[in-house]
């Protein structure tokens, strides 16, 4: 946000008083999506009744209210699924000329712009993220990644010279709710582009965008089985990888899902990436930039509602700079709008599900009863729905649980530093290492702290950025393989090792 | 050293030779030290026909623990040499190799119970390896790493680094060159590894650890211990500071418990194919030396900055 020179040192808001302003509402209209009463999984190119003739209720975490109903997948079902996309690796995809395999991910690409808002819309009905992040980030990611990997489809001689890539097979992708529709575009278009054909299980909450991308597949005249949607609970999730006709898994999730998965597919022939948790710091030296620093933090650990896994959830400030910089932070806090994700000016909308709520509201009393300092801005939370106050931790130990434990919400914890040599010790002291972020006007010391950090993202003078060609993935518990880029083919190929 | 002290033990001084040969005693190599077992204990070492050649160190779980702490102190000096120097480290080793033939050809004759010119194409063929992987030291980041030319105003680029420590179960039946073609790429890209040798054929590991301990390969940066793989592979399979696990030398029916003991610090698991880990060819150059294995045990690091004025 602009801030002249004329502008106060601070509104002097930081004592949790509210915005002395008032923001007009603006509410995107939900009319571009309409939803049916039920939805059924969506295998060989048609959707199909579970066969265990059970459903389950998807609600919108802003109202509570429900949205529709989805099919509950069972093991005969995934059973099915495997099969279908078997067939489809062995007689259409598997085959298919990477050329070709191409234009139906560009067709996909297309379609996904051409919907774009009614997509936006979906996903913050069913999610609770803020309509400017699902229109702005979301959407135009997801669609930017099918893009992305689609010119790679006939290009595998040039990606990996000398080598005779070739699709793994059937691969079983398990996402997560935080990012519905871009998470299965990071893992459907790697996939179809390397000439694999998938079975893909969204998250129980957040069903109905990975629904809806179904119907791109049908306007895209996709070959039937190349792309098929089970939904259901975690375990069906756990069938699918468990599946011994499965050649590949791939997760998003949480570290303890990510190692039951692991043990799942233990002692098989299954290749695997996990793509976990992570509990980021965002390091901030004295010389940084601090405007810009400050919207870096505020994004870092606020964007979608912080449920994120490479969210900046651990703030490390210089000594020398704290006191002023928590001040400025909390006036910007402050300034956060909370409330319906459908508002286009909102910040931060709901939590996703009540579960996830639950686990935010003992986190930050726990940070309480260990003794950290919070503040929380005085905003108005909407009556119904999942919602909690952007919350900042001061005076927080290194041992608290609000400092080591990954929250995956609106939850900042400060720490301070004096060295470089601590922030370092500090920032690696999790058993994650997923993300980081810099801030400092030294260049020699960025890469020096780029270096010394065991996270596999590292964000310098900016957080949070993500796009098809950067592979995105952590280093120790956070999981391992990469997501997007040229690296992220190779988690969908074999170069020669299995055949 | 005027020449290589023959492994295969006279079984009795023949009525020609006029000196009775000094034995090697084989220990662990654990933080440039060569320590015998803190618990004292031993097996013994027999020639593919059954002949008893030496009393090689059983590894307990102290060791064990020992050698994975000294990879890890190692590992900031490692990471952090030049490339090139790393290249030049390791290339040292070959030229020590080289002086060794004669031994490393006797050990290996006689573990794989195989002829003079056969296993001397093993020992060539394990020096020559070791050459080829230490070239790569000061190339890999140039084929592995990018820059992303992403839609917005940023300078993006990935490169790779070493995952940490390695925990490396040896092949068990190729006791060098297996031994060789699994350990160069490990610790080519910077890694500090932790050998399990060979448990039946452990030799030839014992002298490539005399090897590197009189290169310039800095002390902890590999450690190769002797012993039983019942006893040794749960526990730096379940090591909490170890980053990666290479499973070639790991029995079959001990692979779910071993991966499932990795995920629980979710460890990279560098895994064999699943038919015929023990026939594999390592002599076969297009399959068994190649850059995919230096990868498996890297991170990929992206790094984001913004460009301005």
């Amino acid at each position: 946000m602009g801030r002249g020179t004329a502008s106060p040192a601070s509104w002097g808001l930081g004592d949790g008083q509210a915005i002395p302003w008032e923001y007009a509402p603006a509410p995107e209209s939900r009319d571009i999506v309409s939803l049916r009463a039920r939805y059924g999984l969506f295998v060989g190119g048609k959707e199909i009744a579970p066969r265990g003739g059970q459903w389950f209720t998807t609600i919108d975490p802003a109202t509570e209210e429900p949205l529709a109903e989805v099919a509950r997948a069972g093991v005969e079902d995934v059973e099915h699924a495997v099969g279908v996309a078997r067939r489809a690796f062995r007689r259409t995809w598997g085959e298919m000329p990477g050329r070709e395999r191409a234009k139906y991910l560009f067709r996909i690409a297309r379609i996904l712009q051409e919907r774009s808002r009614e997509f936006a819309v979906l996903e913050t009905l069913d999610g609770g993220k803020p309509i400017k992040e699902s229109r702005d980030v979301d959407v135009p990611l997801a669609a930017a990644h099918f893009w992305y990997y689609a010119g790679w489809a006939d290009k595998l001689e040039y990606a990996f010279p000398g080598r005779d890539p070739r699709p793994l097979g059937v691969a079983a992708q398990v996402i997560p709710w935080n990012f519905p529709l871009l998470m299965l575009a990071w893992k459907i278009a790697p996939a179809l582009a390397a000439g694999n054909t998938v079975i893909l299980k969204p998250a129980s909450s957040t069903p109905l965008s990975a629904l809806l991308f179904a119907d791109v597949c049908r306007q895209a005249d996709l070959p039937p089985g190349v792309v098929n949607i089970v939904t259901g609970p975690g375990e069906i999730g756990l069938a699918l990888v468990k599946h011994p006709d499965i050649d590949k898994v791939a997760f998003t999730g949480s570290t303890a899902v990510g190692k039951t998965i692991g043990r799942a597919v233990a002692g098989t022939d299954k290749a695997l990436t996990l793509e976990l948790g992570g509990k980021a710091a965002n390091i901030i030296f004295e010389d940084a930039a601090l405007d810009q620093a400050i919207e870096g933090v505020v994004n870092g650990i606020f964007f979608n509602q912080g449920e994120v896994c490479c969210a900046g959830s651990r703030l490390l400030v210089q000594e020398s700079i704290a006191g002023p910089l928590i001040e400025r932070l909390k006036d910007r806090l402050s300034t956060l709008r909370v409330g319906d994700p459908l508002d286009k000016n909102t910040d931060v909308g709901a939590i996703n599900n009540a579960a996830q709520l639950a686990k935010i509201e003992e986190l930050v009393e726990i940070g309480v009863e260990e003794g950290a300092d919070i503040y929380q801005p005085a905003c108005d939370l909407p009556a119904r729905g999942f919602f909690v106050r952007p919350t900042l931790f001061t005076n927080v130990a290194q041992s608290s649980r609000i400092a080591q434990e990954e929250i995956f919400g609106p939850v900042l914890s400060v720490l301070t530093f004096r060295t470089p040599e601590e922030a370092i010790e500090k920032a690696n002291n999790t058993p994650y290492g997923l993300s980081a972020g810099v801030w400092t006007e030294k260049g020699s010391r960025i890469l020096s702290m780029v270096k010394r950090l065991r996270a596999g993202v590292v964000w310098a003078n900016t957080f949070n950025r993500f796009d098809p060609t950067s592979p995105f993935g952590g280093y120790k518990e956070s999981g391992y393989g990469r997501e997007g880029g040229l690296q992220g083919m190779l988690a969908y190929l074999d170069l020669g090792e299995r055949h | 050293m005027a020449r290589a002290v023959p492994t295969r033990p006279p079984t009795s001084p023949s009525p020609q030779v006029d000196r009775i040969p000094v034995r090697k005693t084989y220990k662990l190599y654990v933080g440039g030290q060569f320590p015998r077992s803190e618990s004292g204990r031993s097996y013994v070492v027999r020639a593919a026909d059954g002949t008893p050649l030496a009393n090689a160190v059983r590894a307990s779980r102290k060791d064990l623990r020992d050698a994975i702490r000294s990879a890890r102190g190692a590992f900031a000096g490692w990471d952090g040499k030049t490339a090139m120097n790393r290249g030049q480290v390791l290339y040292r080793a070959a030229e020590l190799m080289e002086g060794r033939r004669d031994q490393f050809e006797a050990e290996v004759a006689a573990a794989e119970g195989i002829g003079a010119t056969a296993a001397r194409e093993q020992v060539d063929r394990s020096i020559d390896r070791w050459v080829w992987y230490a070239g790569w030291a000061d190339k890999i980041t140039q084929v592995l790493g990018t820059v992303n030319p992403v839609a917005a105003s940023y300078f993006d680029f990935t490169f790779p680094e070493p995952t940490g420590v390695v925990g490396i179960v040896a092949p068990e039946s190729s006791s060098l060159l297996g031994l060789v073609s699994r350990v160069a790429p490990a610790v080519v890209g910077g890694n500090c590894i932790v050998v399990l040798a060979s448990e039946s054929r452990p030799l030839a590991a014992v002298t490539l650890s005399e090897v590197i301990a009189t290169s310039d390969v800095p002390a902890g940066v590999i450690n190769i211990l002797t012993g039983l793989r019942r006893e040794l592979v749960p526990i730096l399979a379940s090591h909490m500071d170890v980053n990666a696990i290479d499973t070639w030398g790991v029995p079959f029916e001990m692979r779910v418990a071993v991966e499932e003991a990795a995920i629980e610090n979710v460890k990279r698991v560098a895994r064999p194919p699943m038919v015929d880990a023990d026939r594999f060819d390592w002599l076969d150059d297009r399959r068994a030396q190649r850059p995919e294995w230096i990868a498996a045990l890297l991170e990929m690091k992206t790094v984001w900055h913004p460009i301005g004025v």
